[in-house]
């Protein structure tokens, strides 16, 4: 690829228009310049505390650095990056914006944290099970048999591979 | 090198347990390539909790095999439904899709299978040459070298990777910050722990990959499940004519080489590798219109660099201790949390994971011929499998793994947390590989950072009046100003022209989590070719644009 490096560029350019076109009907709507905002401010926010904290840890000084000037030094850094992003970003095109399939993501995000507060009471496999469920019926729209037969071979198929097959002890209500 | 401990390292892989994982390793590898959705870095975090379980070598030799062998199953998909499984899959569309409309699907995949192990074995001989050497160079590093190394490493993988690089660069800052909370290892101090016990000892590793790129992944496919399924293509026979061998033994030769060198650089990797491959081999022939209708050789060159790259790119995670992307960084985790740590003094402490992890990959790659060529028709079955039924299975997964890890349901709502961070990033455009990278390395660059200023008695200077980690920054400083500098030369050059523009518009269009793509493939080829302007131009933003296309479902993943 050293000689003619400016064929390359044209077959690379070809290749470049060809992949883009390809993937332009399956992008997902991009959310526009609110959430680029939204994003910036948020790594503003997270260098602008970073900071701060670190000050309360002791800066020191470079001969004898305290516990905060390196935490302190990469916040600053975050918060001009984002900074930067906050001018210059508004146009890009590379969020996506939410919908009404985005409410999928939160039931997850509950089942995930039910699960967690079920289990050390009710043991893994009643959790596990009514997390199959809802993901496969509710999430994942699969018929009623599919949901019951998958649910329950899944939750077994766990029983054994980690009570038996890995020796891990997780909390459960089956003994035998 | 120390042929006796070669030796070993095979000893080390025939054992049956160690043959077990290693096949366990590609079979994972092959079926998550095929299957849209989880990439190799998220499924290797998902699983690291079960390694523990495990003895270190037989671990390492499985999440490898997970590695390379993503590599293998992502051309299924190509070539039967034109959606590339992985990023770096994505060039193989072009003539491996219109050979499967030809009904020479099996064809196009027998030849990038038999690319793939050509490319990879070439490439393992290259690392089982190579890296030894790399290792005693690496001896002499001290912390400064450490220190700009791995800062190197950061914005190698920040600014190589797929999506804006000034977000990448965020995303890398906020992982480094992420790495210090918990107690500070010279003074004692706790930081950021707010006052909570759990935080103390510092966030684990396995918890914010798990989260990041596990839990952020499956959330991420969640919303997007509502797809169309269409059948695959009908495979057909999928061992190649002599003369489609013929044809493309050429491309097979420079896909491994151009593979091999662009996969050992740091932040070097498959995606950009296969791309420069596909545009060689078009650029060489004698009949570059049969590309994109169909060349056998269009399938074979990307196909076998992206496996030589894949690698190729082990030798700077075996060698120095640095993971070159985020898979990569997943494996230097893993290592980690298995009590070895990964860096030029690896081969003479542990040549047993040294030598075992490499001479799997030889055995791995023939279990991969063997899945890929005669097997095949099994894997294009899983295609049918609905994502809604995979879905609620890594689910469990990840929860009963991370619970596992110190029987603590505190860790499943830090996963959970970071989990709904990297879904959030993703919306936002930024990519949790540059993130997660950064963690992993944290701490060494603030300790080696530290260690620096105490033996330069405080003066920042020193970093540049050493040789080694002199030339490092001089490197770090390069690859920083030169896009400031591309962009303003380019501006003035094209006020009036949109030509270049296009550029812009390509990074624009990337799709927003590819995390896996950054990870891996990196190269912002600035770095990579940075004597070839011409390439640096064209392919760094290709590879922007190509990892959109693996978008789809892939584009959110990690490899």
């Amino acid at each position: 690829m050293n000689d003619g490096p400016a064929h390359t560029r044209d077959i690379l350019a070809e290749i470049e228009a060809e992949v883009t076109h390809e993937l332009e009907e399956e992008r997902p709507q991009p959310g526009g310049p609110a959430y680029q905002t939204v994003g910036a401010l948020i790594g503003i926010a997270i260098g602008v505390g970073g900071a701060v904290l670190a000050c309360g840890y002791g800066l020191g000084s470079l001969h004898e650095p305290g516990p905060g000037l390196w935490p302190f030094v990469v916040s600053v850094l975050i918060a001009a990056l984002s900074i930067v992003l906050l001018v210059v970003g508004r146009g890009l095109t590379d969020s996506e914006a939410f919908t009404r399939s985005s409410v999928l993501p939160v039931v997850g995000v509950a089942t995930f944290i039910a699960f967690g507060l079920l289990m050390p009471s009710t043991g893994f496999e009643i959790p596990a099970l009514a997390l199959c469920v809802i993901w496969l019926r509710f999430l994942g729209g699969e018929s009623w048999r599919n949901t019951i037969v998958i649910s329950v071979l899944t939750t077994a198929v766990f029983y054994f591979l980690f009570l038996y097959g890995l020796r891990i002890p997780l909390p459960h209500l089956i003994a035998f | 090198m120390d042929f006796n401990a070669f030796l070993n390292g095979f000893a080390v892989v025939v054992e049956p347990h160690n043959l077990l994982y290693c096949l366990i390793g590609v079979l994972i590898g092959m079926v998550i390539g095929v299957l849209p959705g989880l990439g190799p870095a998220a499924t290797i975090a998902i699983l690291l909790p079960i390694t523990y379980t495990i003895d270190p070598v037989s671990a390492i030799i499985m999440l490898a095999g997970i590695y390379y062998g993503a590599q293998y199953g992502g051309t299924v998909t190509s070539v039967l439904l034109r959606l590339p499984g992985e990023a770096s899959s994505v060039v193989t569309v072009f003539d491996g899709f219109a050979l499967a409309k030809q009904g020479k699907a099996g064809t196009a995949l027998g030849i990038a299978a038999i690319g793939s192990f050509v490319g990879a074995t070439i490439s393992i001989i290259g690392l089982t040459l190579l890296a030894p050497v790399v290792a005693g160079i690496a001896l002499d590093f001290g912390p400064p070298e450490y220190a700009a190394l791995a800062l190197l490493g950061v914005l190698l993988v920040a600014t190589i990777g797929s999506g804006n690089k000034l977000k990448a660069l965020i995303a890398g800052a906020v992982g480094l910050l992420l790495a210090t909370v918990g107690r500070d290892n010279f003074s004692g101090a706790s930081r950021f722990t707010f006052d909570s016990l759990q935080l103390a000892d510092g966030i684990d590793f396995v918890v914010v990959a798990m989260g990041l790129f596990g839990v952020g992944e499956i959330l991420y496919n969640l919303e997007q499940r509502h797809r169309r399924v269409q059948p695959p293509a009908k495979v057909g026979n999928v061992w190649p004519s002599r003369k489609d061998i013929k044809q493309s033994s050429g491309a097979i030769g420079r896909g491994s080489f151009i593979g091999f060198v662009l996969g050992v650089l740091p932040g070097g990797g498959a995606v950009l590798s296969s791309i420069v491959a596909y545009a060689m081999e078009k650029r060489r022939s004698k009949t570059p219109e049969r590309f994109g209708r169909g060349a056998v050789e269009g399938v074979a060159a990307p196909e076998t660099a992206n496996n030589a790259a894949a690698t190729s790119s082990f030798i700077p995670l075996l060698t120095i201790g640095l993971p070159a992307n985020a898979s990569m960084a997943m494996l230097f985790g893993a290592l980690l949390i298995l009590g070895v740590s990964p860096g030029p003094q690896l081969v003479d402490e542990h040549p047993d994971v040294f030598w075992g992890v490499i001479n799997s990959m030889y055995i791995g790659n023939l279990l991969l011929l063997i899945l890929s060529i005669p097997l095949v028709g099994l894997f294009v079955r899983i295609l049918r499998v609905r994502p809604a039924i995979l879905a609620p299975i890594t689910a469990l997964i990840t929860i009963l793994g991370v619970y596992t890890i110190n029987n603590s349901v505190f860790d499943i709502y830090l996963m959970v947390g970071f989990g709904i961070i990297g879904y959030l990033m993703k919306k936002a455009g930024f990519d949790p590989g540059p993130m997660v990278l950064a963690f992993v390395l944290g701490s060494i660059i603030e300790a080696s950072t530290r260690r620096s200023m105490l033996m330069f008695g405080g003066d920042p200077t020193g970093f540049f009046t050493r040789p080694i980690s002199g030339s490092i920054l001089a490197i770090f400083v390069v690859l920083v100003l030169l896009p400031v500098i591309r962009h303003f030369w380019r501006r003035r050059k094209s006020a009036g022209v949109e030509a270049s523009s296009g550029v812009a518009e390509v990074d624009a269009h990337r799709g927003p989590g590819d995390v896996g793509v950054a990870g891996d493939d990196g190269g912002r080829d600035v770095v990579v070719l940075p004597p070839d302007p011409v390439d640096v131009a064209g392919v760094g933003q290709r590879v922007g644009v190509a990892e959109p296309g693996a978008g789809k479902h892939d584009h959110h993943r990690t490899e």
